[in-house]
């Protein structure tokens, strides 16, 4: 049976290559919480980024070395591995030390010095301020629930990423090159036989094609949600929030 | 990266969400509902250019055994051919192993939405009593509903009345006993629990007692004839005068006990057609003066007659006194 059934399917299982970093964070071995940070960071540096721009109302410079600093004492100081999934999601346990740790570093007045640690990872401040810049955030929007959306957005983001990732990976990039103009599209007038003629394939293999990339994407979606989930509650919950379903 | 709009994030979960049709004939269009049982889409028969209704089920677990079971009942519902039911049209399995049942698209609105636009309780009543037709009807070929309530039954663009949602329906066999079981579905909403006797299916104001204590296996019609109560007192609860007689059906039709219902949605009709005539229901035994009283109001025309004859005899004597 196909593996995409884990959203709304009967088998009940989660991808088998996924493995809950939250879990990962936990353990004893250096190398295996490397690997769970590596993920825990990737998925909420941005999130966590806007959110002290917005909430804290910190300047750039400042909202970097905060971002930096809270992702490096985390991990230093293995903050993750006292998360408790009984009592909140993750999510809002990462934003709550989020809150704590700028609150204090306020509190002491440092001014944190950027890199050391944080040197090797990537972390695209220029595009996430560009963001910042070009839409503007709804008055009425907490920053809590801010912080939620914008996890929500950069969780696809990152989907849509990986999925681009795979597709390139399997000879498949035509599948990923139809999804990209069909459904991450901006304009309204692509259709499946606009398509089929722009690519020289039948509408019939169109559909397929598609059919194929977007169960690719419901598991890389569900995958990344597993990988920053620790209990099954959790990604059920998540699931809930992220996608609005029910997910056995 | 490309950024991802607040629309175009929507448009990807649904991307994400939406079944998969792509292994069948239809093409997907937008979801129309959802339940505790499962989501109803709008979907495009391209065999046939028609729209159709599509529930989608939500069974985890399926086993070949189940899924058999689950076709073959929905090839029973199929059979109903009564104008009171939605048709059934096609059953089968989506790629992720969910079950699926393909509808006639109602146009129109549902009984709910109906009532709420029309206070009339003779209309009311009316339309009910087809509701009772129709699953009177499914009774007769050993079909229980079991999750009858006024979101599941549409009013058609021209007054018709049709009976939805067959998804969850328990079959017979035609000597009243359990044939093939019942499907057992997962519940995803809150008021759906699993319960040591079996999984609770329906919605909880609409349900009978039995079925809400997950007595699966104790069905039977009567438990359709609560939640038709249940739904006849949705339609008279805000009718300031609703009348006495309505209100003992609807409490006949709720009773706790299931022996003390109408043993079928034949009766409790029948019943409805007797409150629709003004003739005495068998829900409620009246006295002299509330006999009296119907006699007068279902004659009103000979009533009428009678004392415009008799006014004109006095008139008469009077006038023609020499």
């Amino acid at each position: 049976m196909d593996p995409d059934t884990d959203i709304g399917g009967p088998l009940h299982k989660f991808p088998a290559t996924n493995h809950s970093a939250i879990v990962g964070a936990r353990s004893d071995d250096q190398l295996t919480r490397r690997r769970a940070f590596d993920t825990i960071l990737t998925s909420y540096w941005k999130p966590a980024y806007k959110y002290i721009r917005l909430k804290w109302q910190a300047d750039n410079e400042d909202a970097k070395d905060l971002t930096q600093g809270f992702f490096t004492n985390a991990f230093e100081k293995n903050h993750f591995a006292a998360y408790d999934a009984s009592k909140a999601s993750f999510q809002t346990f990462l934003r709550t030390c989020l809150d704590r740790f700028v609150a204090n570093e306020r509190k002491a007045g440092r001014r944190l010095k950027r890199g050391g640690d944080m040197d090797h990872y990537q972390l695209d401040f220029v595009t996430a301020e560009n963001e910042l810049a070009a839409h503007a955030v709804a008055s009425d929007l907490s920053p809590e629930d801010y912080f939620h959306r914008e996890w929500v957005r950069w969780m696809f983001t990152i989907a849509v990423e990986s999925l681009r990732q795979r597709c390139a990976d399997s000879g498949r990039t035509i599948h990923f090159q139809l999804f990209e103009r069909y459904d991450l599209r901006d304009e309204t007038d692509v259709s499946y036989a606009s398509l089929a003629n722009e690519f020289g394939l039948e509408p019939a293999t169109v559909n397929n094609y598609l059919a194929a990339v977007r169960r690719d994407f419901r598991r890389v979606v569900l995958e990344k949600l597993r990988e920053v989930t620790a209990t099954d509650e959790e990604f059920r919950t998540e699931a809930r929030s992220l996608l609005g379903v029910e997910v056995k | 990266m490309k950024w991802l709009s607040d629309d175009k994030l929507s448009y990807l979960r649904t991307v994400v969400t939406n079944p998969d049709f792509s292994s069948t004939k239809y093409a997907f269009i937008k979801e129309l509902a959802r339940g505790g049982m499962g989501t109803v889409y709008l979907a495009e028969d391209r065999e046939l250019n028609r729209l159709v209704a599509i529930k989608v089920l939500n069974t985890p677990d399926i086993t070949e055994d189940l899924r058999n079971r689950m076709v073959r009942e929905a090839q029973i519902i199929a059979r109903l051919e009564h104008p009171g039911i939605v048709p059934v049209h096609d059953v089968g399995t989506l790629p992720d192993g969910r079950v699926f049942y393909a509808m006639k698209f109602v146009r129109g609105s549902r009984l709910d939405e109906y009532a709420a636009v029309n206070d009339s309780i003779r209309d009311r009543l009316r339309k009910f009593q087809a509701v009772c037709d129709a699953v009177a009807f499914a009774h007769a070929h050993g079909v229980i509903h079991r999750d009858l309530k006024p979101q599941n039954i549409m009013i058609g663009s021209f007054g018709e009345v049709l009976v939805l949602d067959w998804g969850v329906a328990k079959i017979l066999a035609t000597d009243g006993t359990d044939e093939s079981g019942s499907i057992r579905l997962h519940p995803c909403d809150p008021w759906l629990t699993d319960t040591s006797a079996g999984t609770v299916i329906g919605t909880r104001d609409y349900m009978s007692p039995e079925q809400a204590r997950g007595e699966i296996d104790q069905l039977d019609e009567r438990a359709d004839v609560y939640s038709l109560g249940a739904v006849l007192h949705f339609l008279l609860k805000d009718q300031p005068k609703p009348g006495k007689a309505a209100e003992a059906i609807c409490s006949k039709a709720m009773a706790n006990a299931k022996e003390d219902r109408y043993s079928s949605a034949s009766e409790l009709s029948a019943d409805i057609g007797r409150l629709l005539d003004a003739d005495p229901v068998s829900a409620y035994q009246e006295n002299a003066i509330e006999k009296a009283s119907r006699w007068v109001s279902k004659n009103r025309f000979l009533v009428l007659l009678v004392l415009a004859y008799l006014l004109m005899r006095i008139f008469f004597v009077f006038t023609s006194r020499p």
